[in-house]
């Protein structure tokens, strides 16, 4: 009786959401629960809404450019909220250098633009707690 | 051939490739078919399909003779960092080449907060530059003479606080504002639509566009007051036929929008002018490029009755696809960029940003700006395409294409019109709905190997992550603090109050009370943009996406 | 983490989350945490919002939220969207036009999906809302697509339930119609700037003037704009009024009393459906009783009266 739940989220001020979208039918299509919030939120808007609705999973999406300063904001806050086996994703223009930073700071992976999303489906079956 | 004789030939052609598909395959999934024949365009007539270029309905371009006189405008867009930063690159564009200014903001400038603002934080000189006052507008344009270049501006919400800027700062350097060219994307619907970067309700925001037609016609006459937008819808995911459909319904709501407050149609139109995305299906674009010529000088002359030829015509600036850009084997995009600039020629752009190769990555270098700026100028130099107007006029393929999109497009603006408009259309999500599906059948035709992107699915290989990619720092936040800091020490702080106070009054008025005047008061006594939205917002409220999936 | 500890004493947003994740995918400690907080339940005033998709529910259930934060209410929400059918997942799309309300403590909104079950779906919504409840929410809001049985059921557990319907629906009203005299204390018309207002304001009188019920009290029918806020205030002052009137004539008595027999009803029926499920269905004596049943070896009569003794014993 336990579906993944997927906060699908873009942080920021960045309003393509071309990509966040495909990804949050493809997810559904994949059978997850997935709450799909739009654009232009701050991280604590989304870290209270993963909070709410007691996420396994928040994939971020930002093509902006602001993700070293937003993504792990989020990741932050959700543990102050007390989430902590919350599994935090990434995708969007971001640079192969700023990954492992990402990663240091909680966020368990990233996707850069032309993964397919079948392999975002099969990270989460993988990791999520 | 009599179309008898042709038609009986072609079915013993026909039948002849069927009947050997078993040994000689093709490929799945062609959408075109096998041939194009003089029967796929059976009772074409030439004058009003196609007419002579300049003439109705401007399928064959807008001007009589196209490139053979003057080239497109080589318009490249940029922006990041500060506006110092900026104004380096744009003084390189033009020494080397570049024929007109394209600015690109950044995100809080887009969506009217200042670089202090908490909504701005690590967005600041990101994606563009960061223009929080006059002050910044000033150093990005120092060294330019505004009445020899003309600059367009990628601004749509605040449009009318930058534009008045850009009149400020040439009132410094003594130019008039009838002297001032170029354009603001000014296009709030596609905002609502596709690339999100709305601040108010879409009442005042068409009450605000509705002023800027007014204002400029009389007082910056040679400025295009809009450029109606179908690069970001087709971004968004949309096809070629959605992308001039919901454009032009979106163009049909400026236009009615304006007459109904009290304009005529002759006054402002033509200053309307689009923003196509070259994508990669080639033949496919240039008969997207002429059918949406056909179908907006009908619009203009049968819906609008609009009289003067100018007012028919759609005039067009166009970007290469950034969507299509891949992250992957990044060199190739050099190739993409060239094919797509060659479909926007053929399709008789009036001018023509080019994507760098990086931009999947991150924001250009200085170096793969320059490629994609070399790459419009071999393409019009060395290729031969812009030496004849239109030059695939007559093609069978690309006439009955243009035909198809044509009709296809016709067929969504009836279906928008009987909704109750582009605005209502997007209220009720059906706009965006419509290009979703499509983002998403691409998307999966994609993972299903229905369609090939050469270094995505098909010719994958291993490669080193990329160096040399340009970086914005988080200084830049700081920079700006810094400046409207000090800006805000030295100015007439009492002229802004009370710039300020009349901006305010002026909003809750009617319609009729043109608001540029009062903004353009705001940015002399260096209003920050944030304080001037600001204004606005608590007038006339704020915008609330709530169309989900 | 103590789930009713740290929910009843302190206060922990946390909690009431987990204790809803707890009973929506009905954990071991689900019983436990509902029995322990039971009695701190029945303090909140409970809203159902309903209507068919497009009508402006949950736009409508942000405004009315924040009409009731101004009256100086904490709100709590459960928004309920349907599961696809062809996957088993879902896209959740309510809480996108209630993402302001994040801001506010004094606010928390659950998600929840159907998951195909939308019978068992309102006893959990039911769960969540007496979660709310004993963490301290004044007002619940339960907001429901569509008016179907099922959902009927998820709004019964409102004290005061709202239809809202749209103009330019067409034939769809038609459909409605039961639903709307069934379960609507308050009808709304939503998004009534557009055409076709008037007509379907008649339209509701004259299914109202038809419906015996409503002599006591009569559905006013409000009109709003809830994306741009207008009429909001007039629709929470017909909620309270309801609510005075339930009050007052000692209804919100009854039907709380009434609600409380239909749910241990339910209950009862849900463990017994599932003893038998477990005891008998999927059994493989079972599979053999029905395909002798099939070549009319034997007669179902008897075999029922069988289960239910062996079941009752």
């Amino acid at each position: 009786m336990a579906n993944v739940k997927v906060l699908v989220a873009k942080p920021g001020l960045d309003g393509h959401d071309r990509g966040a979208k495909v990804v949050a039918r493809a997810l559904r299509d994949a059978g997850f629960e997935v709450i799909y919030t739009g654009i232009r939120l701050t991280p604590e808007q989304i870290a209270e809404a993963a909070l709410q609705d007691d996420v396994n999973v928040v994939a971020l999406s930002l093509l902006s450019g602001a993700h070293n300063t937003l993504f792990p904001k989020v990741v932050e806050l959700l543990k102050e909220k007390g989430l902590n086996d919350v599994l935090v994703i990434g995708g969007g223009v971001i640079p192969d250098a700023d990954i492992p930073g990402l990663k240091a700071a909680g966020v368990a992976e990233v996707f850069t633009p032309g993964t397919p999303t079948g392999n975002i489906v099969e990270f989460i079956n993988a990791n999520v707690k | 051939m009599a179309n008898e004789t042709l038609k009986a030939g072609f079915d013993k052609y026909m039948a002849s490739v069927d009947a050997k598909l078993d040994k000689n395959p093709e490929r799945a999934n062609l959408e075109p078919k096998r041939l194009y024949t003089p029967l796929d365009v059976e009772g074409f007539d030439y004058e009003t399909k196609l007419g002579l270029p300049g003439e109705y309905p401007f399928t064959r371009g807008v001007q009589p003779t196209m490139y053979r006189g003057r080239f497109w405008t080589m318009r490249m867009y940029a922006g990041f960092s500060t506006a110092e930063e900026s104004n380096k690159r744009y003084r390189y564009l033009l020494a080397n080449g570049g024929s007109g200014l394209s600015c690109a903001f950044d995100l809080p400038t887009q969506i009217g907060y200042d670089s202090t603002d908490a909504m701005a934080e690590g967005e600041v000189g990101k994606v563009g530059v960061a223009i929080d006052s006059l002050a910044d507008m000033e150093i990005l344009f120092d060294g330019i003479q505004l009445d020899q270049v003309s600059t367009s501006m990628t601004i749509n919400a605040p449009a009318s606080v930058l534009l008045a800027m850009y009149i400020a700062v040439a009132e410094k350097q003594g130019v008039g504002a009838d002297k001032l060219r170029g354009t603001i994307q000014n296009d709030i619907l596609k905002e609502y639509a596709a690339r999100g970067t709305y601040i108010f309700p879409p009442a005042p925001s068409m009450r605000l566009i509705t002023n800027i037609f007014e204002y400029c016609a009389k007082n910056v006459p040679l400025w295009n007051t809009i450029s109606i937008s179908g690069y970001h819808i087709r971004e968004a995911g949309s096809t070629a036929s959605q992308e001039i459909a919901f454009t032009i319904a979106d163009g049909i709501a400026y236009v009615e929008a304006a007459v109904k407050a009290g304009m005529d149609v002759d006054e402002f139109a033509g200053r309307l002018s689009f923003f196509w995305n070259a994508h990669n299906n080639v033949l496919e674009e240039v008969a997207k490029f002429r059918a949406s010529r056909r179908v907006w000088a009908k619009v203009m002359k049968e819906r609008f009755n609009a009289q003067k030829a100018k007012s028919q015509m759609l005039r067009v600036h166009t970007q290469t696809a950034g969507s299509m850009l891949t992250a992957q084997q990044p060199n190739n995009n050099i190739v993409r960029v060239a094919l797509q600039t060659a479909a926007a020629v053929m399709g008789g752009t009036q001018s023509l940003h080019t994507n760098s190769k990086d931009e999947a990555l991150a924001l250009p270098t200085t170096e793969s700006v320059t490629i994609a700026l070399r790459t419009q100028q071999i393409v019009a130099y060395e290729s031969g395409l812009a030496d004849t107007v239109d030059p695939l006029g007559g093609s069978y393929y690309v006439e009955a294409l243009t035909d198809k999109i044509e009709a296809e497009a016709w067929e969504y603006i009836q279906k928008i019109d009987e909704i109750g408009g582009a605005p209502e259309a997007i209220a009720k999500g059906y706009i965006q709905k419509e290009i979703q599906d499509s983002a998403y059948k691409w998307q999966m035709d994609i993972e299903k190997g229905n369609r090939i992107i050469v270094g995505v699915n098909k010719f994958q290989q291993d490669e080193e992550p990329p160096t040399n990619l340009l970086r914005v720092d988080g200084s830049v936040g700081k920079l700006q603090a810094d400046k409207i800091a000090a800006l805000k020490a030295r100015r007439d702080n009492a002229q802004v109050e009370s710039t300020l106070a009349a901006l305010e009054k002026a909003c809750g008025e009617p319609e009729s009370t043109n608001l540029m005047p009062f903004i353009l008061d705001c940015v002399r006594a260096y209003a920050t943009e944030g304080e001037i939205c600001g204004v606005m917002r608590k007038v006339f409220g704020e915008y609330k996406s709530n169309v989900a999936l | 983490m103590n789930i009713v500890e740290e929910l009843l004493n302190n206060h922990s947003r946390l909690a009431l989350s987990k204790g809803i994740t707890a009973v929506e995918n009905e954990y071991d400690n689900a019983v436990e945490i509902m029995t322990k907080i039971y009695p701190h339940t029945g303090n909140a005033y409970v809203i159902g919002i309903t209507g068919p998709p497009g009508a402006g529910k949950s736009t409508m259930t942000d405004k009315i939220a924040k009409e009731y934060r101004k009256r100086g209410k904490t709100v709590g929400i459960v928004a309920i969207d349907p599961t696809s059918p062809y996957s088993g997942g879902a896209i959740l799309g309510d809480r996108i036009r209630m993402m302001d309300l994040m801001s506010d403590e004094g606010i928390f909104v659950r998600s929840m999906a159907t998951r195909g079950s939308l019978g068992g779906l309102s006893q959990k919504a039911g769960d969540a809302v007496k979660l709310m409840d004993a963490y301290g929410f004044e007002v619940i809001i339960v907001e429901t697509v569509g008016v179907g049985q099922s959902e009927v059921d998820i709004v019964k557990t409102a004290d005061t339930t709202m239809v809202v319907v749209i103009p330019g629906m067409g034939d769809d009203i038609q459909a409605i119609k039961a639903g709307i005299l069934e379960i609507g204390d308050l009808i709304t018309i939503n998004k009534a700037d557009r055409e076709g207002t008037d007509k379907l304001n008649i339209e509701m009188e004259m299914m109202l003037e038809l419906n015996p019920e409503h002599v006591s009290w009569r559905p006013p029918i409000n009109r709003t704009i809830a994306s741009k806020n207008e009429g909001i205030e007039a629709v929470v002052d017909s909620i309270e009024e309801h609510k005075a009137y339930l009050m007052e004539s000692g209804k919100l008595a009854e039907i709380r009393q009434a609600r409380i027999k239909t749910e241990v009803v339910a209950m009862v029926n849900d463990r017994v459906n599932r003893y038998i499920d477990k005891n008998v269905v999927e059994t493989d004596d079972f599979g053999k009783t029905v395909a002798r049943l099939s070549t009319r070896e034997i007669e179902p009569y008897s075999v029922v009266e069988e289960i239910v003794i062996n079941v009752l014993k």
